[in-house]
């Protein structure tokens, strides 16, 4: 049976790769996710400014924390041993990554802003990363900002990424776009070898006790592929060279398959790993591997594509808003219209 | 031998360095001064250094030092080489198993950083008293008296002992060595190597206990042969100096530094000799040597090997003219007619003389000096060495305080200098604690030592308090090595600093600057305005002492180069531009390549951001021309106000001035009761911004002051025509709700003085203008717009009344925060996470409250002198207070308890006996009183009261009795406090019986995660994964659930609280532990700055602790169960945000991240699974059902 794929220009053993996560903080666990069939890893994402903020932070509270107390003479944390910035870690753990694993190490790039910290790319990839991904995670939240100016964010960030690196890109985007489809189009052009459809921006919630706020944490589900599943479907085979890349509520083998057949790439895992470890993604392989032999599919290849829009007798569906019908299917609990 | 290794580093580094290489298991247990060596070793191992054997030594953090000598002892007994550190009380635990492994010929070295006992006050300074208290136990004892000296003897201690088999003490001062910086040479590897007898290693392994050779020890013996078993070992003990100084002998070839048991340096026809160990050897050494080269005959002997004392090597040492000894001893034994050394010293001399190895009789006498850290100087020692010149020299004396109640005191001349301080170049620098004045201090010795021939040293003065600390840090520079062992003096230091704006109206320090010295200020006035603020007495220095005066605006260039607050690298600048101890542009290339060093890993950022600031310090240092005449109107403010009590002008006020070496014996309280209510009197002023109150939007939620840690922002209600004499800045409201009075006041008001600005109050306020979110109902402005006008309101605010107490509902914040707290302006650190918790036990229970203290932060802050900030109310009642131990808090409390209940049983028999005398309506009262609530309690004071009138009239011893006992009729709230390390740890044992007592108290346990106020230390209460000192590579288990152990007895109240995450769960959780009759156990969660996060985050982090589910609040009450109730409430919700959440925000997890990466991400992983399966045990406890009781018929 023939898994492999090529996403981003890479030839993956099979399309399972897991995302931008903690899980490649660790080489054991990076290395137990290759073992389990991860086709390539997606590092955790290198953002800017949190590394900025927390070498801050390190340097008060271990080179700067004298108390004047008799007793903290030395300040409160262990401070003798050297530390290294984040850039330099992560730098590090692509070299650790790359020599402890066979899978292609794909660098993430975090961050909204073409500041300086854009010249890492090159560093990156002279790290060893077999590609980068470029994550924009941006709410715009400035009502005087235009769907334009948004677009141009990114293009610009991917622009001045493309002329730093050789090495293949892939843009992970957000739903937030009036014309998903074109914009990108407009990305491909701009040097994209790829796109990763959708990150999902944490919900913030409301504490009622202290009116403030608050953070929250809401794992993703399987009902969030569905959206990534449209617009696969519907860029399939559109957009020559550019490879496609499914993220956001994978969590079982029939999610993977679905996204298969609307004709991703490469299917992206992070909360299900996250949730139940390294092992799942094994469970996934084998859960794609029964289908396809159930199926009769002797490749991936056989299959990608086959519920997408070009491929299916009734591609309105994808593109019809028709929410009246899913509506009107729900049945009422007796009593309620009454 | 080798190339000279030459380091900087301190006492407790060089102990360490030796221990390390030289022990296979290491067992350490913090306690100050010795911690850091336990420290080293711990980061040592985790970063994979190897001992002599190529093996990591395992270093294990104990419970408790007794905890940590029986892991010695048995780490021994199963053969391996193992070591300890420890000081004062720490090693008063050791004691019963160093009688143990002295008993069984077990070759160890603890390394003792000699530290002062509690006696009448508790104090972390350096004596002798601890180890003094070992001296019966077997264990030889060797005497290091500088940095250099605990390295070398660290290792022939180490020798010595394998050889002689008898375990060994080395010891050294506290803090005077401990923390001294000095520039030494490092013995190298082969060194210790050449040192370390093999066979004899080999020897102690097999001598271990192993099943394939079983062996016995420990027998208990008889009376036939107990006896003759203890004088089996006397060969052993006869051996050992012969072998020491075999061993030194061997060091000496090795090294060229040469020891002998006694050495002798003087005149050698001296006639007056002195004998002492320990850092003083310094001070008397340079005296010695500046007295005979001027021909006096006097010589000094340093004592080196204590134990076992041989008197005939001490005899041998002593020059044959010796005519009169002054044998001096750093600690007191009370009731002894003289001190250790002394009588050893007699012994010895007199055994000589009797047995005619001495020909004649030379006068001895003793005296006692520098316990906990008291000066000693060479104007002292030839203060000694006059006195035994006299006919009739005292004997028993004191030197260095003057004692005029005893008299015990010698007198000096302070001007006396010795000769050593020539060509000794001195520097002084005057900084706040976290300016980073003593880093920056020691990066400049590093840099002088380390890259230049020069010698350096460095010694640095602390502070009682952990918000706004002073820090004087001495440094002294010179060609040859430096042994000055006390601070710099008057008039010797020829570069003085002062870093901070605001301390030259607090500290003379130009004291110290020398004629013709140097003076560097942080000032923002400019230099050419900067001569007209300083007080008279400054400026009059300045002219006399002919001083050159630069000035630079150090916050200001800090600010520019987005430095912050932080001073210390442009100061260092300063330093090194003007001390000319270094070529400039040389000194300036040193400091460059520092920050690199510390930076270059960090970011391009961080690096050219100190690079900015040195060079912005070079072009922003100006020289200030000193005029001829003194301008200045003003001198130094009084300390403290004119109207303050006697005791506090007389005794506080001089401590706060930093005086307190002037204060006589007769001022000291004999048995170390000191007043309370005195830190309201020590005007700190440390805010650089005040919270205003904006009364029009105020909902008076009572938020900000709940969340105070210093009790620095109050409510009152009052009258409102009260206002009529107010201030026109006093800002008032009319009190909302319908449970006060119409047209009553009420008002928040800022302790301007006293706040310390950490703006914790305008956090917590929920409150916000829906036109200007950023406006709240209380916001920081700039201390320098409101100061003067909020110290008027504040006074005024005093003089309200409180509200009637027993008229407020202490179940809602907003009541409970009008009730005056007991607890005020303590030392704790900006944003101290403890200290709320503190004062909100006063204000519900202040006036009925006994506190027993376990030693900590709350200690520290609740007890150092100057001041203390428990205090009265207007009635004059408060909390009482003590400290006992550490280690026994729990029991301490409970002994208050049962002093109380005793009390209170024996008056009510009595008053039940008197009942007609007194009247049987009032005897009744008195018996039947229903004390529950504050009216009950309030009805009973005034019963007592009648009563106490009534017993006067009654003429019996009975009534006598009664009269002395009454007020215990009145309920009494006992209150044990303390930290995680007490109560998880060392103190574990009695809370635990404490708990299981079933009697009435209530433990407070503030967990702050860690051994704060030793530093950081790790404990069973840290979290897996963070890292502390002593778990330099992460703690690798779950944090123990206290909790749940207290709730295992189903008897005990217990709450985990967060005032920062649910006040109202904490209000009412101490309103239901006092109220419970029976033990109550409350687990606090208190932010910490060993945390490693800014306090200003207290609040968040409070909330991130329970929202991840790391912190769960609940409430277990066993009356919930008489009444047919599940006892566990749950009273915060499911974890929501991710683990990781909260711990990315504190660098104590942070820091794992980067020095371990993978065993990181293993206990963050580990820790997200554990919270998750604890709160679902925790709520799956809260959901099961009750056997409810049968119904009644």
């Amino acid at each position: 049976m023939n898994l492999t794929t090529n996403y981003l220009g890479l030839e993956l053993k099979n399309p399972l790769v897991p995302s931008a996560s903690p899980l490649s903080k660790s080489v054991t666990t990076a290395r137990e996710l290759e073992d389990k069939g991860a086709a390539a890893i997606i590092m955790y994402s290198l953002f800017e400014e949190a590394i900025t903020a927390e070498s801050e932070s390190m340097v008060r509270f271990l080179h700067q924390q004298d108390t004047g107390f008799a007793e903290t003479t030395d300040g409160f944390l262990p401070n003798h041993q050297d530390f290294e910035n984040g850039l330099q870690q992560y730098l590090e753990q692509i070299q650790k990554l790359k020599e402890a694993l066979d899978i292609p190490v794909i660098a993430s790039l975090n961050g909204v802003t073409p500041s300086g910290w854009i010249d890492h790319a090159s560093e990156l990839e002279q790290a060893g990363a077999d590609a980068l991904e470029l994550n924009v995670y941006y709410v715009a939240g400035d009502i005087g900002q235009t769907g334009a100016q948004v677009e141009e964010r990114y293009l610009s960030l991917l622009k001045s990424m493309r002329a730093k690196v050789r090495i293949p890109i892939n843009m992970k985007l957000s739903p937030s776009f009036s014309s998903v489809g074109n914009f990108i189009k407009q990305l491909s052009e701009a040097g994209a070898d790829g796109v990763s459809l959708f990150n999902r921006f944490y919900q913030p919630d409301i504490n009622i006790d202290g009116l403030r706020l608050q953070s929250r944490l809401q794992p993703s589900t399987s009902a969030e592929a569905l959206l990534a599943m449209r617009w696969i479907a519907i860029l399939y085979g559109r957009i020559p060279g550019l490879s496609l890349g499914a993220t956001g509520g994978i969590h079982s083998a029939e999610d993977a398959i679905k996204l298969l057949l609307a004709g991703t790439d490469a299917v992206h895992l992070c909360s299900a790993l996250l949730e139940w470890g390294p092992a799942h993604l094994g469970i996934l392989l084998r859960g794609i591997e029964d289908w396809m032999e159930e199926q009769g599919f002797e490749s991936v290849d056989d299959f990608r594509g086959r519920v997408s829009a070009l491929s299916v007798p009734n591609p309105d569906e994808l593109e019809r808003s028709n929410y009246v019908r899913v509506l009107d299917s729900y049945s009422p609990p007796a009593g309620a219209l009454v | 031998m080798s190339h000279k290794s030459m380091v900087t580093l301190d006492g407790n580094e060089a102990a360490a360095y030796v221990a390390h290489m030289t022990n296979e298991v290491i067992a350490i247990y913090p306690i100050t001064p010795s911690s850091n060596m336990g420290e080293w070793a711990d980061e040592w191992s985790s970063q994979g250094v190897k001992n002599l054997w190529g093996t990591i030594p395992d270093v294990v953090e104990m419970q408790s030092e007794a905890g940590a000598a029986g892991a010695i002892h048995g780490a021994l007994q199963g053969g391996s080489l193992a070591t300890t550190f420890t000081a004062s009380q720490g090693l008063l635990l050791m004691i019963p198993n160093m009688y143990k492994i002295a008993g069984e010929l077990t070759p160890t070295v603890f390394h003792v950083s000699a530290r002062a006992l509690a006696a009448q006050g508790l104090s972390i300074f350096g004596d002798h008293s601890d180890v003094m208290a070992c001296r019966a136990t077997g264990y030889a004892m060797l005497c290091a008296a500088s940095v250099q000296e605990v390295m070398d003897f660290a290792l022939i201690a180490q020798a010595a002992t394998l050889r002689s088999r008898v375990p060994m003490v080395h010891f050294f001062d506290g803090f005077r060595t401990s923390h001294e910086v000095s520039k030494i040479e490092r013995l190298p590897t082969e060194v210790v190597r050449a040192m370390i007898d093999e066979e004899l290693v080999s020897a102690f392994r097999e001598r271990g206990l192993n099943p394939d050779h079983p062996s016995l020890r420990g027998t208990s013996q008889n009376p036939d042969v107990y006896f003759q078993g203890r004088e089996s070992v006397n060969p052993y003990y006869a051996a050992t100096p012969g072998i020491v100084q075999g061993v030194m002998d061997s060091f000496g070839k090795l090294t060229g530094r040469h020891y002998r048991l006694f050495d002798y340096v003087g005149a050698p026809d001296a006639e007056r000799v002195l004998v002492l160990m320990g850092s003083g050897i310094g001070a008397a050494e340079e005296t010695v040597e500046h007295l005979s080269a001027r021909g006096e005959k006097v010589g000094l002997i340093k004592v080196r090997l204590f134990r076992p004392l041989d008197a005939s090597a001490l005899i041998d040492a002593l020059p044959a003219t010796t005519t009169a000894l002054a044998v001096l001893d750093r600690t007191k034994e009370p009731g002894a007619n003289g001190e250790p050394l002394y009588k050893d010293v007699v012994t010895a001399v007199a055994q000589s003389f009797s047995t005619g190895q001495l020909s004649s009789m030379p006068r001895i006498i003793g005296g006692r000096f520098g316990l906990g850290s008291k000066e000693f100087t060479p104007a002292m020692v030839k203060g000694v060495f006059d006195e035994l010149g006299k006919d009739s020299p005292k004997n028993q004396f004191t030197v260095g305080i003057l004692d005029d109640v005893a008299q015990t005191n010698l007198d000096w001349d302070p001007s006396f200098k010795a000769d050593a301080l020539d060509g000794v170049t001195a520097c002084v620098f005057y900084g706040l604690g976290s300016d980073g004045t003593v880093s920056a201090n020691k990066n400049s010795i590093k840099i002088i030592a380390e890259e230049t021939p020069n010698y350096g040293q460095g010694y640095f003065e602390y502070d009682s308090k952990k918000a706004g600390a002073v820090t004087i840090s001495h440094l002294r520079f010179g060609s040859d090595p430096i042994n000055s062992t006390y601070l710099i003096g008057d008039d010797e230091a020829s570069f003085v600093a002062c870093h901070q704006p605001t301390f030259i109206t607090r500290y003379d320090m130009l004291d110290k600057a020398k004629r013709g010295g140097v003076f560097l200020l942080n000032s923002p006035t400019a230099a050419d305005k900067v001569w007209s603020e300083l007080p008279r007495k400054m400026q009059q220095t300045m002219i006399d002492k002919a001083l050159s005066f630069y000035v630079i605006d150090a916050y200001g260039i800090a600010g520019q180069t987005g430095m912050g607050r932080r001073i210390n690298t442009i100061m260092q600048t300063c330093f090194f531009a003007i001390s000319g101890i270094l070529p400039k542009d040389e000194a300036i290339a040193h400091i460059k390549e520092a920050v690199k060093k510390t930076y270059g890993k960090k970011g391009q950022r961080l690096l050219d951001r100190n690079y900015d600031a040195i060079d912005a310090a070079l072009a922003g240092l100006h020289k200030v021309d000193v005029p001829s005449q003194v301008s200045s109107t003003f001198d130094r403010p009084p300390v403290v106000p004119e109207d303050a009590p006697e005791f506090v002008r007389k005794v506080t006020a001089t401590l706060i001035a930093g005086n307190g070496n002037q204060l006589p014996v007769s001022l000291m309280p004999a048995d170390g009761t000191w007043p309370t209510g005195t830190t309201q009197y020590e005007k700190r002023k440390l805010a650089l911004q005040l919270p205003q109150w904006d009364e029009t939007l105020c909902t008076q939620c009572g938020k900000c002051p709940l969340v105070c840690p210093h009790a620095a922002i109050r409510a009152k209600v009052y009258p409102g025509d009260l206002t009529d004499q107010a201030p026109a800045s006093f800002q008032h409201a009319t009190i909302k709700g319908k449970d006060f009075p119409q047209g009553y006041q009420v008002t928040y008001q800022v302790a301007p003085d006293d706040c310390t600005g950490c703006g914790l109050c305008v956090e917590v306020c929920p409150i916000r203008d829906r036109k200007d979110p950023n406006h709240k109902a209380l916001n920081m402005v700039e201390a320098t717009e409101t100061q003067a006008a909020e110290e008027a309101n504040w006074d005024f605010f005093l003089g309200l009344p409180e509200y009637d107490r027993t008229q407020l509902d202490a179940g809602k914040i907003k009541h409970a925060m009008m009730m005056q707290p007991l607890f005020e302006f303590s030392g704790s650190c900006v944003g101290c996470g403890e200290t709320p918790y503190i004062k909100l036990a006063t204000q519900l229970f202040g006036d009925r409250m006994l506190i027993a203290n376990a030693t900590g932060c709350s200690s520290i802050y609740g007890g150092n002198l100057p001041t203390t900030p428990y205090t009265t109310n207007p009635e004059g009642r408060g909390p009482s207070w003590n400290n006992s131990l550490f280690e026994d808090n729990a029991e301490f409390g409970l002994g208050l308890r049962l002093a109380v209940d005793k009390q209170t049983a024996h008056a009510r028999e009595l008053v039940a006996e008197l009942a007609r005398q007194i009247g049987e309506d009032l005897a009744d009262g008195l018996l039947q009183a229903d004390q529950q609530g504050e009216a009950g309690i309030h009805e009973q004071r005034e019963r007592v009261a009648a009563l106490k009138a009534k017993l006067k009239s009654i003429d019996s011893p009975l009534a006598r009795t009664l009269e002395a006992i009454c007020e215990s009729l009145v309920k009494r709230s006992v209150w044990i406090v303390g930290g995680d390390g007490w109560a998880y740890d060392i103190g574990y044992g009695g809370v635990d019986h404490v708990l299981a007592s079933g009697r009435n108290v209530n433990l407070l346990v503030l967990d702050t995660e860690v051994y704060s106020n030793t530093g950081g230390q790790n404990s069973k209460a840290t979290p897996m994964g963070a890292v502390a000192k002593f778990a330099a590579g992460g703690k690798p288990t779950y944090k123990k659930d206290l909790a749940m152990m207290a709730m295992a007895y189903e008897n005990v109240y217990v709450a985990q609280v967060a005032f920062g995450a649910k006040d109202v769960q904490t209000v009412r959780a101490f309103l239901e532990a006092e109220s419970y009759d029976g033990p109550s156990v409350i687990i606090a969660y208190s932010p910490c700055i060993a945390h490693g996060v800014d306090l200003s985050n207290n609040l968040r982090q409070q909330d991130l602790a329970v929202t991840s589910g790391h912190w769960p609040l609940f409430r277990y009450d066993p009356r919930r169960t008489e009444r047919g109730e599940n006892p566990l409430l749950i009273d915060s919700k499911p974890p929501s945000i991710p683990y990781r959440d909260f711990i990315n925000t504190e660098t104590r997890f942070s820091l794992l991240t980067k020095t371990h990466p993978e065993a990181a991400e293993h206990f963050l992983n580990l820790a997200q699974k554990h919270v998750k399966t604890r709160f679902t045990l925790y709520e799956q406890l809260a959901h099961l059902a009750v056997q409810k009781a049968p119904a009644s018929e």
